[in-house]
């Protein structure tokens, strides 16, 4: 039988704040266990929350950015579960009235055309502490640093259809974070976590199959492997007659497999109630257009622009907006240098060659915007060749004076002297008499060969359209 | 609505609660009033009326996103049972 994907996700989405949600600790990523953990996170009686603004504007500009509804009075609940990573034996969260309400974001298929998801909503809560089961005298540790930091859950529609289309989702959230600059969101550290909701049917039905949620899947490769993982599961439990559980399963990524976590609660025990040491969140518009007005140009926009003001295909400039950081380092390479399209080829392809080799980040790079567009201008002005702007380009990543120093210490200068070439040109008439004689019998594509002799004689220095002019003018 | 000695035994697990036998009739009896007020209640059209979240008719107040508070973990592992490493130590949780 023919099954449909329908794929939901929750993503949990550390905002960077400096302080937690409800306290005043610090909120440093890897500080040591428990020096940022005082007493109102540790839930020591007579201790009361004190709601963190700048958590209350980051929620508010993410919805904003996604054309979301903004609740004009949101509401904190108590969500009751122990564990020891909550000493207080609650989660505060929202539950009826989310900060963020209903919004949609646009994703790029690999067919090149686009799908609308929507986001059903994103709500505050606080994140809970660390558990480590290493061997404590028996006993668990308890790390209590990361409780009460500030969560954005975001929830999706099920409005996604397979592994590639949630990969593609998740990217263009993480991309609108890094944008909004609300969150370092990165997944292997934890401060972008995803949890999906996945389901199939018959092809054509309309009602939804039971669903089983995956949690623990911490890399944006791991949510297609353990969407995919699941949906064969599933197929097989189907195909042998089986039902599937609504349950929830732990993506294991060392044997690339999902596991039933068999959980002894079952659902809507959470035993939610608004949060009596709250009151509620109230929002007017004055505020909403005020943080509005700090909305950057986000990714899709910049991408429309790069492609009428620059002449970018819409897949280079795709390509350059992923990060802000990308776009930014683009748009002065491309306005120092002059030169749009080669800005755009030197930073989408050797610039982004070199970060992969080094899993550098682009602020980690030798060669910054500046830099890489004097050496694009240098092209330009026939200093140097395409081809010896590579060579200059390796020689800037150990070598941090100016690239004309460089340029003139290395002697990678073009030759664009006729009088040099000339000899050149001679040099190589009279060592290759068999190619001259194709050529002058009509064979003119044998030229590029004669063009390729002249270049390597000069080590790459000679300027290629000189060579072969003179060239085509000594061979007629 | 009245609520059975087997439903109170399952909120009180949840709420980690210890109720003995006698108390979990007493309790159920004692709850089950309760939500007979609450029926009656439900019975006034609501239809109208914002959903109260807090008794207050009032605004949360914000705080500036500032770190006041200092590392005081030494201090307050005094009060704890057990820490080690700098780590609470609770006993072993079972995943």
């Amino acid at each position: 039988m023919q099954y449909e994907t329908v794929i939901g996700l929750e993503v949990h989405v550390q905002l960077s704040t400096e302080s937690k949600l409800f306290s005043g600790s610090a909120t440093t990523f890897g500080a040591e266990p428990n020096t940022q953990a005082n007493i109102f996170d540790l839930a020591l009686p007579g201790t009361l929350p004190v709601l963190n603004e700048k958590a209350v504007a980051m929620a508010v500009k993410f919805g904003l950015a996604i054309g979301a509804e903004i609740g004009k009075r949101s509401v904190f609940d108590r969500k009751n579960y122990f564990y020891p990573d909550l000493p207080k034996g609650y989660q505060v969260s929202q539950l009826d009235f989310p900060t963020v309400g209903k919004g949609s974001l646009t994703i790029s298929l690999e067919d090149g055309s686009e799908k609308i998801i929507g986001v059903t909503r994103a709500h505050m809560e606080e994140d809970a502490g660390k558990s480590l089961h290493e061997d404590y005298q028996g006993m668990t540790g308890i790390d209590l640093n990361r409780a009460g930091t500030p969560l954005l859950e975001i929830v999706s529609e099920p409005d996604l259809r397979s592994a590639k289309e949630a990969v593609a989702y998740l990217k263009k959230l993480h991309s609108i974070i890094r944008y909004l600059d609300i969150s370092d969101a990165i997944m292997a550290q934890g401060s972008m976590r995803c949890d999906a909701n996945v389901s199939i049917r018959p092809v054509g039905q309309k009602e939804f199959g039971t669903r089983t949620e995956i949690k623990n899947i911490n890399s944006f490769k791991f949510v297609e492997k353990a969407i995919n993982y699941e949906v064969q599961r599933q197929k097989d439990v189907l195909e042998d007659g089986g039902r599937i559980v609504q349950e929830t399963r732990l993506y294991d990524a060392d044997k690339d497999e999902t596991r039933s976590m068999r959980s002894k609660e079952v659902a809507n025990d959470y035993r939610y109630f608004p949060e009596p040491d709250l009151l509620p969140i109230v929002i007017d518009d004055a505020y909403i257009e005020a943080i509005r007005a700090t909305l950057p140009e986000l990714p899709d926009r910049r991408a429309a622009r790069f492609v009428s003001d620059y002449g970018l295909s819409e897949y280079d400039a795709g390509v350059l907006v992923a990060t802000r950081e990308m776009a930014d380092y683009f748009e002065t390479t491309a306005t120092l240098s002059g030169d749009a399209k080669l800005a755009a080829n030197w930073v989408s392809q050797d610039l982004q060659a070199l970060l992969n080799k080094h899993s550098w980040e682009l602020s980690d790079s030798p060669i910054q915007a500046e830099r890489l567009a004097t050496l694009i201008q240098r092209i330009k002005d026939n200093t140097i060749s395409g081809k010896i702007a590579k060579t200059v380009f390796e020689a800037m990543l150990d070598d941090s004076s100016d690239v004309d120093a460089i340029i003139e210490a290395k002697g990678l200068k073009q030759v664009t002297d006729s009088g040099a070439l000339e000899s050149l040109v001679d040099q190589v008439i009279v060592d290759n008499p068999d190619q001259v004689q194709q050529y002058r019998d009509g064979k003119v594509q044998v030229i590029g060969f004669l063009v390729g002799q002249c270049m390597q004689l000069s080590k790459g220095k000679a300027n290629p359209a000189q060579v072969n002019e003179i060239l085509r003018s000594k061979l007629s | 609505m009245a609520l059975t000695k087997t439903e109170v035994e399952k909120i009180a697990h949840l709420a980690r609660l210890h109720v003995s036998d006698v108390e979990a009739e007493e309790v159920a009896k004692g709850v089950s009033d309760i939500l007979a007020l609450i029926d009656k209640m439900q019975s006034v059209d609501t239809d109208n009326v914002e959903p109260l979240a807090h008794p207050f008719d009032a605004a949360q107040k914000l705080r500036p996103d500032v770190v006041t508070e200092p590392d005081r973990r030494d201090e307050l592992q005094q009060l704890a049972p057990q820490s080690q490493d700098g780590l609470f130590l609770v006993p072993k949780v079972i995943e």
